[in-house]
């Protein structure tokens, strides 16, 4: 067990950890909630204080509802893809074929693109209405007006890009876990003449229950702040979350109170996420 | 851990150190938007250090709306990243009253400079930005549809003939568009193109008394007939197309027509790009009897933010930079097609310019342009596509995603025009415009 | 015991994993095509991609037109250095953690206790501001007051956490959004923010951290410095106390215990956090969009001038792209099995 001795230094060592994630979680934070209580327009200056209005104003805007929803979907919709399809995929990949390091190596890649990379070529060199591959494919089959994905459908444009960046990562967690099932349980289950489902359900399913919870947990995290794929493929219009919303009103606006006052908003939105994922998903992380 | 640590920061003063060459000369930072004109220029200052040596550049080149971000910031928060910025007309008089800026001085002729830019590029009778290039809008049409469809076009074509003319050149099912026009969101992309298109319907951004005024027939006249000409004539995917999407569209002759900036004309008659260089005729932009045409006033412009200790040397990049040497330099290794336009009067009087096929309707298309009085009905404002007041970059980026957005067939024109309303009408409060 | 399976089904499950591979690999793939093309041919890609000739030249067009390699070379800058400066934190604060931990919070807060705290910081900084002659009517000087006055009592907080609590809140600092901290940053990088003045003994005036190393190293390190340490503290978690429990017995002094015993024995997991920290830094959109501008700028910074130059530009994109990812993605693909447990804190081995 440790001695006090290493007990005492442990918390000096721990102390400039500690420290340093303190400034960068708290000062930000804190000149934010000053600032969220200014009327600032860099262009005209601060102008002196405004109250709550710069959050008045930023719950009013029409864009907020909007936003919020766009950012709950965007969320769910992607975790559902990745961790289905996940899951499917570990499965697959679990089987012995010919050539599996070659395709895992495949299937992994897209994790490892940059946002900005992956978003600039799906909007442009796959879902182009004009020159774009599905484009392309469309017209082979006589459509005449091919789908222009990001007008008519920005929010599954921009998951399917988000997806395709996420589902390495889910099935490459959940295959690891699945290789973990030791061969002793799957002989077992087999000479009990338990059938594929049923081996799926009661042996593959629970064992995958905690790596399941931890791709949900970190997705989460990485997903709510989602903003290269919202604008770069300049879908903020339609698509935008609330990251989103908040750079456009420090950007486009340059209306610095009620930019602090949505990051305020989403903080407090994403502390209550992850307060209730934390508390489910870290006892997994400690045990 | 000391000696650790100290060799750490060493490995870092290293890095550091390597990124930042000491240097006694001056070496300016320029912050640049990356269109062919600003690269041509980077090309080409060999000639800038010949003629002063101990002036090193340094540029920055940044995607539009990126620029306009990044340098918005520094001058705003007095950051001091960069000695020459290059700006438009919308933040010029904004940040030259407010002192931001260095009045200009030692710019080669400043008389020459086309009055109706030096006017949008000063305040309080100062010049704080001298133009690179200025430019207005107008049509680009293809010759050859027009005379398959038996047409032939004005020299100052109303609505009702661009749009007669739109529905008669569209063959979709051969790829060809009746006419391309702005749909990206943003004020600078769609709003410059709505925003001159409702001046000439007769619409305003704001009354005299700053209330928005997008609940008048006018704007909605001005949207429905935006949108029944994208939708019937215009190309897939519309409300994602800026600028370069229509470029590439009309380089590869898949529009008709498509109405944008001059500062287009140069890339759409190049036989190096564009494929149908040899069939592009221009006009004025339309109207529709009211007296404003539907065509902007833009100036890309080099400024230098107060506080610099470069001035002296930045106002010497800038002077050469816009000079009439520098053009005739383009002209000489570039051909005269390639200077930039829509600065200066002795550039429409020389007779080598006046052999461009789109120099003459460039300078007409700028003198119809008139930044003090750009409606019909008389505004507050200062600007043609936009108000230069502080707040109109967030509110035009705003009402741009929703014009956007109608355009995509997700919300009706209505609720768009409802929703730009309320949205303009709230800034407007916030800012205390409305009282 | 390993399963026969009959020849049939591997047969099919190669076919049908190979076709999902290949459809997850496509776009990377199309990237690389289009690169090799020229530009008016990248715009027909479908219709021609096997018949149109294929050329280098974008990969020219792109080092002359954004000097590709001082952006190269900027991105493995910040990206190692921030690896090791996270490592000089984040190993004493893994080993903290895994051999020391802290079972009960050493202080519970009252309402009493959080008054009393801010109070006396109150007095402290007041009493710092006077000892250094301070104008109190200096607006920057009452903001950085206030501002240590509100810090100084969380991070008290913070600290007086014991080990799980405190793990659970560095995952939770990756939790705020970006947007809603880039005005303080910015301010605090640009000279003449709140922090950088003339302090009497000593003149930060001229110091910028904007666009610089100084500024965008140990940013990067605190974005990550929650990741790295979650993963060395599972490595080390599941080094045995026994061992070093003997080692002390043999008289080893602290410093040998960790540097003899621990740190070798923690190498296989020390590197696979080195290698997840430079996949996330090389990877890092946000802050390098808007922190950088050239000195410092890396390789995604790059990318978004691509995002709308005028005219066609799909194959310079691409290859601008393909040049951005490569490295990264080789070294992807050398470490994947040992990312899994950075990418899951440890949750899955």
């Amino acid at each position: 067990m440790a001695t006090t001795h290493s007990q005492r230094l442990g918390r000096w060592v721990l102390a400039p950890s500690l420290a340093v994630l303190s400034g960068w979680a708290f000062v930000p934070l804190v000149i934010a909630i000053y600032f969220s209580f200014l009327r600032y327009n860099l262009q005209s200056d601060n102008t002196g204080w405004i109250g709550l209005n710069n959050f008045y104003y930023f719950f009013t805007d029409p864009y907020f509802l909007k936003n919020l929803i766009n950012t709950v979907l965007l969320v769910s919709f992607t975790l559902a893809t990745t961790v289905i399809g996940g899951v499917f995929l570990a499965l697959l990949l679990d089987q012995p074929f010919w050539g599996r390091g070659v395709v895992r190596i495949l299937m992994i890649s897209p994790f490892f693109i940059m946002p900005t990379v992956s978003s600039l070529v799906w909007k442009n060199l796959i879902m182009h209405p004009v020159f774009g591959l599905f484009a392309a494919i469309q017209t082979y089959f006589g459509v005449l007006q091919p789908l222009d994905w990001f007008a008519s459908a920005p929010l599954l444009s921009v998951t399917i890009i988000v997806s395709w960046q996420w589902l390495p990562y889910a099935t490459l967690i959940l295959l690891t876990a699945l290789q973990s099932l030791d061969e002793e349980q799957k002989d077992a289950s087999e000479m009990d003449g338990a059938g594929p489902i049923a081996y799926f359900r009661y042996i593959v399913l629970p064992h995958l229950a905690r790596p399941i919870a931890v791709v949900v947990l970190i997705e989460t995290i990485f997903l709510l702040n989602i903003f290269a794929e919202i604008k770069v493929t300049s879908a903020g219009g339609f698509a935008g979350n609330l990251t989103y919303l908040v750079f456009s009103d420090l950007n486009d606006s340059n209306d610095i109170g009620e930019a602090a006052a949505g990051g305020l908003v989403a903080v407090v939105l994403a502390n209550l996420i992850s307060y209730f994922l934390v508390r489910v998903v870290g006892k997994n992380l400690e045990a | 851990m000391n000696r650790l640590k100290t060799s750490i920061l060493g490995a870092f003063a290293f890095a550091a150190m390597a990124g930042t060459a000491l240097a006694e000369d001056v070496t300016l930072t320029i912050a640049t938007v990356n269109n062919g004109d600003m690269i041509r220029m980077q090309k080409l200052t060999d000639d800038f250090s010949s003629l002063n040596p101990g002036i090193k550049l340094n540029w920055v080149t940044l995607e539009e709306n990126d620029l306009r971000q990044k340098v918005t910031k520094d001058i705003t928060t007095k950051g001091g990243q960069y000695d020459v910025l290059t700006i438009g007309m919308y933040e010029t008089p904004i940040w030259g009253a407010k002192g931001w800026l260095v009045e200009l001085k030692g710019l080669d002729d400043p008389q020459d400079i086309l009055p109706a830019v030096s006017g949008g590029l000063s305040a309080n009778g100062k010049l704080y930005a001298a133009p690179f290039y200025g430019e207005s809008s107008f049509v680009m049409y293809r010759k050859d549809l027009m005379e398959k469809a038996g047409l032939k076009m004005s020299d100052a074509p109303t609505w009702d003939e661009i749009i007669a003319a739109a529905a008669k050149m569209t063959d979709r099912a051969n790829g060809v568009n009746g006419i391309c026009l702005r749909g990206k969101a943003g004020w600078g992309e769609n709003m410059a193109f709505i925003g001159s298109m409702a001046n000439s319907f007769g619409a305003r951004w704001f009354d005299e008394q700053w209330k928005p005024q997008f609940d008048t027939q006018e704007w909605k006249d001005t949207l429905n007939t935006y949108l029944k000409v994208m939708k019937d004539y215009g190309p897939q995917g519309a409300s994602g197309n800026g600028f370069s999407e229509n470029l590439a569209l009309f380089q590869s002759g898949k529009c008709g027509m498509w109405a944008d900036a001059t500062a287009a004309a140069s890339f759409v008659i190049d036989p190096k790009a564009s494929k149908v260089a040899d069939q592009v005729g221009f006009t004025i932009a339309p109207d529709k009897g009211l007296g404003k045409r539907a065509n902007w006033l833009w100036a890309w412009a080099l400024a230098v933010p107060a506080g610099s200790k470069k001035v002296d040397a930045a106002q010497k990049f800038i002077g050469w930079a816009t000079s009439k040497h520098y053009a005739e330099l383009v002209a000489s290794k570039e051909g005269w097609a390639n200077v930039p336009p829509g600065t200066r009067t002795s550039l429409y009087a020389n007779p080598e310019y006046a052999k461009v096929p789109f120099a003459k309707m460039t300078l007409n298309s700028m003198n119809a342009a008139d930044p003090a009085h750009p409606t019909v009905k008389p505004v507050p404002y200062v600007g043609v596509q936009f108000a230069s007041i502080p707040e109109f970059a967030g509110i035009g980026t705003k009402v741009g995603e929703l014009f956007s957005a109608a355009l995509a067939g997700q919300i009706s024109a209505d609720d768009a025009l409802k929703q730009a309303q309320s949205y303009t009408t709230a800034e407007m409060t916030k800012a205390g415009y409305i009282k | 015991m390993a399963r026969k399976q009959p020849v049939v089904r591997t047969l099919f499950v190669t076919v049908l994993a190979w076709i999902v591979g290949l459809i997850m690999f496509f776009p990377i793939f199309w990237t690389a095509v289009a690169a090799l093309k020229t530009e008016s041919d990248a715009y027909t890609l479908p219709l021609n991609w096997l018949s149109t000739p294929w050329t280098l030249e974008n990969f020219g067009i792109v080092q002359d037109r954004s000097n590709y390699a001082l952006y190269i070379r900027n991105t493995v800058v910040i990206a190692f250095l921030s690896t090791i400066l996270g490592l000089c934190f984040a190993v004493p604060a893994a080993w903290s953690m895994a051999f020391a931990p802290v079972k009960e919070p050493s202080i519970s807060w009252s309402g009493k206790r959080w008054l009393a705290t801010i109070f006396l910081t109150a007095f402290v900084v007041g009493l710092g501001l006077y000892a250094l002659n301070w104008d109190l009517t200096n607006r920057a000087a009452l903001g950085l007051g206030a501002l240590i006055i509100t810090t100084v009592p969380l991070t008290l907080w913070v600290f007086s956490r014991n080990t799980t609590d405190a793990l659970l809140w560095m995952l939770s600092t990756k939790m705020m959004p970006p947007a809603g901290a880039l005005i303080p940053i910015y301010l605090i990088f640009t000279r003449n923010g709140l922090v950088f003045k003339d302090w009497g003994w000593i003149d930060l005036t001229e110091w910028n951290l904007m666009d610089s190393f100084w500024g965008m190293v140990p940013l990067m390190m605190l974005l990550n410095l929650p990741i790295i340490i979650w993963m060395l503290f599972t490595y080390f978690k599941e080094i045995p106390d026994e061992i070093l429990e003997a080692s002390r017995m043999d008289g080893a002094s602290l410093w040998n215990e960790i540097t003899k015993i621990l740190l070798p024995m923690a190498v296989p997991g020390i590197v696979s956090t080195c290698l997840l920290n430079l996949i996330l830094a090389w990877n890092e959109a946000f802050w390098s969009l808007n922190l950088t501008n050239r000195y410092a700028a890396p390789l995604s910074f790059m990318i978004s001038e691509y995002s709308s130059p005028e005219g066609q530009f799909w194959a310079k994109l691409s290859a601008a792209s393909l040049m951005a990812i490569v490295p990264i993605l080789i070294i992807g693909w050398f470490s994947q099995r040992q990312l899994v447990r950075g990418l899951t804190f440890g949750a899955v081995k």
